[in-house]
């Protein structure tokens, strides 16, 4: 599925810290570590996924890279520039190239304006075109995410959510993005709209040749959509793999866990469950050494003292990687669960 | 597998039951001739997109409609009687006490200014007449069998000190308080992470047959319903389209919509190398509502006959379908097949 391999987007050691005020006069006692020195690149074209469950971090890092919230630290390359210099006009004019679409259609879009006003206020920001042009760009842009012609002048409560996620992405489309950063944007979706909007966003990739950012806790749709997985706990990647080898080989012991958690519709021949102990970890204070070892079955000593990093086996595909002190260990058998 | 037959087998039976929004305009038909039965000690499912009717069917067996939402008919025969005809102060002894619900939501259905202690022992003192320190003592007892570590501290807490997971297990406890032998789930997990979701259905599971309770699960997540489900009742437009054994429904699925419904789901265990199959369209209005079959324009098949609405008929196994294409009326492709590309599961 990866057309080029070139570069579109290189995240480095991105962390992203929210001060906790309290005590005298409001001074920052605590930090919550959303995102947590994080690297990783998105080659032009693909559909590079992150999973996690809720506080992972997974939306905080898109709304980072898109510099919705200032990073606290690391280094974000967008097609060979560095967005943390940018000043906040550059960052304007390039947002022409690096899009998002949200959860909920009905609270990103204002609800006073008319889908025409809404794509036209878009394109106009950027300096998109004359206004008869832009005003044929509408209506192409309606018909492209399947919406009539005759809907520009109605207001979003005049469609269903369905639709409003289509004017969303519309609004996206219509400054000619080269990433679109996707935030769970079919989870608040309906099954049967979820799949009419799934296939939109991908009919749109390969018509457009766009680049996604696709942030989901759905693991059924990502395995639909993506080429590559990342999977993130409490604010790390614990494994980044080709979409083939994560759901058919994961490695570390939370990835594990977190697929064989997803409610299967086959009823026929029941797999194995590890049901994890406990909650997710506080990220104000998040474990020491390897954040998952407070519930992860085959945790051990060296897991609470030492911070696991990325790293690959032999056995495993190429760009496959897993934060593990024991994959190999875990994989022959030699390491069995310690409790 | 006959569930219909023998009342003393059911727990709780609703028949045609209707439930109405009255608005200046118009009646919104919420739930509009609902049958289905839950056997003694088993889960049935009920599933459906937004708008179904799934929730104001369960609202309605216990009757918390509020205006401008009325039950307009029908009946919900509980134990063989029917609750409809019963006082409100009779409802109260049944509510929390018989029959308990679990809302979706832990945050908003916990009252945020009591302790979880506080919360529970409510049940034990207003339908078992306990004292504070026994309603107290019993409620530590309720937390840990739905396991929250240390319940002697947790009891004092509030529910903005618990995470989600412990909220949905402290929902789980007051409901549970009185022993009830009926549970009604309103998309108990939705809301919760899939780790965390898996640990909450294997207690209500673990605690179902330690308890011999019934459980009424309303979802919208085919996954949640294939593991915890004995049997599955598909609503589409305030009606039931489809009722079977969880096995049935998702190897051999005869409604369009219930197979539209399965093949739309994107599967976390194969590739799908092709679009996604989508059902056309969207649910439709309540003013648009079509006069035969509610799913007709948006089914694949529809036929002539579809303009008119279809009965609920049971097959030999109990099995219920409310489709014409299964009647000798079918006016259609006589070779029509209805099979979702999900059950062929080659890979």
């Amino acid at each position: 599925m990866q057309k080029t391999q070139k570069e579109l987007l290189k995240v480095d050691n991105l962390k992203q810290y929210f001060p906790i005020k309290g005590g005298f006069f409001g001074r920052t006692v605590n930090h919550v570590k959303a995102v947590d020195d994080v690297s990783f690149t998105v080659h032009e074209g693909e559909t590079l996924s992150i999973v996690g469950e809720s506080g992972c971090g997974k939306s905080t890092t898109g709304r980072a890279i898109l510099r919705l919230d200032e990073p606290t630290s690391g280094e974000i390359e967008f097609d060979g520039k560095n967005l943390l210099e940018f000043s906040k006009k550059e960052m304007r004019q390039n947002r022409k190239n690096m899009q998002v679409i949200f959860q909920d259609p009905y609270a990103s879009i204002n609800p006073r304006q008319t889908v025409r006003q809404i794509l036209n206020e878009a394109m106009e920001i950027q300096n998109i075109g004359t206004k008869e042009e832009r005003n044929d760009r509408i209506i192409e842009l309606m018909e492209t995410v399947g919406l009539g012609a005759h809907q520009a002048d109605r207001f979003p409560h005049e469609f269903s959510g369905g639709q409003r996620q289509r004017i969303g992405i519309a609004r996206a489309l219509s400054v000619n993005p080269q990433l679109i950063v996707c935030d769970e944007a079919v989870s608040a979706l309906d099954v049967s709209i979820q799949a009419q909007v799934i296939n939109l966003l991908k009919k749109l990739q390969r018509d457009f040749d766009l680049t996604y950012l696709f942030i989901s806790h759905d693991l059924g749709v990502v395995r639909h959509i993506s080429d590559r997985v990342i999977v993130m706990y409490l604010g790390k990647i614990v494994e980044i793999a080709d979409k083939k080898s994560l759901f058919t080989n994961a490695q570390h012991p939370y990835t594990k866990s977190l697929l064989s958690a997803i409610p299967s519709t086959n009823t026929e021949g029941k797999k194995e469950r590890i049901i994890l102990k406990g909650d997710v970890p506080s990220p104000i204070d998040p474990p020491t050494g390897c954040r998952f070892h407070t519930r992860c079955p085959f945790a051990t000593e060296k897991c609470a003292k030492e911070v696991p990093t990325l790293r690959s086996e032999d056995y495993m595909e190429e760009g496959h990687m897993a934060a593990c002190h024991y994959i190999e260990e875990i994989k022959s058998g030699e390491h069995q669960p310690t409790r | 597998m006959s569930t219909k037959t023998n009342s003393n087998e059911n727990i709780l039976e609703v028949n045609e039951l209707k439930t109405s929004f009255f608005t200046d305009e118009m009646e919104v038909k919420a739930v509009d001739g609902v049958t289905f039965a839950i056997p003694k000690g088993k889960t049935v499912g009920l599933v459906g997109e937004s708008g179904s009717g799934k929730s104001i069917s369960s609202l309605s067996t216990l009757r918390l409609i509020e205006r401008p939402g009325k039950i307009v008919g029908g009946e919900i025969k509980f134990k063989g009687e029917n609750l409809l005809e019963k006082s409100e102060a009779q409802m109260r002894k049944i509510r929390g006490n018989e029959i308990s619900m679990i809302f979706q939501e832990p945050m908003t259905s916990l009252n945020p200014t009591y302790t979880v202690g506080q919360q529970i022992s409510e049940a034990y003192k207003i339908h078992e007449n306990l004292g504070k320190k026994q309603a107290i003592e019993r409620s530590i007892e309720m937390l840990k069998l739905v396991g929250i570590p240390s319940p002697e501290k947790r009891v004092n807490q509030y529910p903005h000190e618990l995470s989600g997971g412990m909220r949905q297990r402290v929902m789980i406890a007051m409901a549970l308080a009185c022993n009830p032998e009926l549970l009604i789930a309103d998309e108990p997990t939705t809301a919760l992470d899939v780790t965390i979701q898996a640990q909450i259905l294997e207690l209500i599971k673990d605690l179902q047959e330690r308890l011999n309770m019934s459980v009424l699960l309303i979802t919208h997540d085919l996954g949640v319903v294939a593991e915890t489900c004995d049997y599955v009742a598909v609503m589409y437009c305030g009606k039931i389209v489809e009722f079977a054994d969880v096995n049935t429904i998702f190897s051999n699925p005869k409604h369009p919509y219930t197979v539209g419904l399965l093949d739309s789901l994107p599967p976390h265990d194969r590739d799908i190398k092709d679009d996604l199959p989508v059902i056309r369209g969207s649910v439709p209005s309540p003013a648009e509502m079509p006069e035969g079959c509610r799913f007709a324009p948006r089914c694949p098949f529809a036929s002539e006959v579809c303009k008119t609405l279809p009965t609920l008929e049971t097959d030999e196994n109990g099995n219920q379908i409310r489709c014409w294409i299964y009647s000798d009326k079918w006016d259609g492709d006589p070779e029509v097949k209805v099979h979702a590309k999900n059950t062929e599961r080659t890979s």
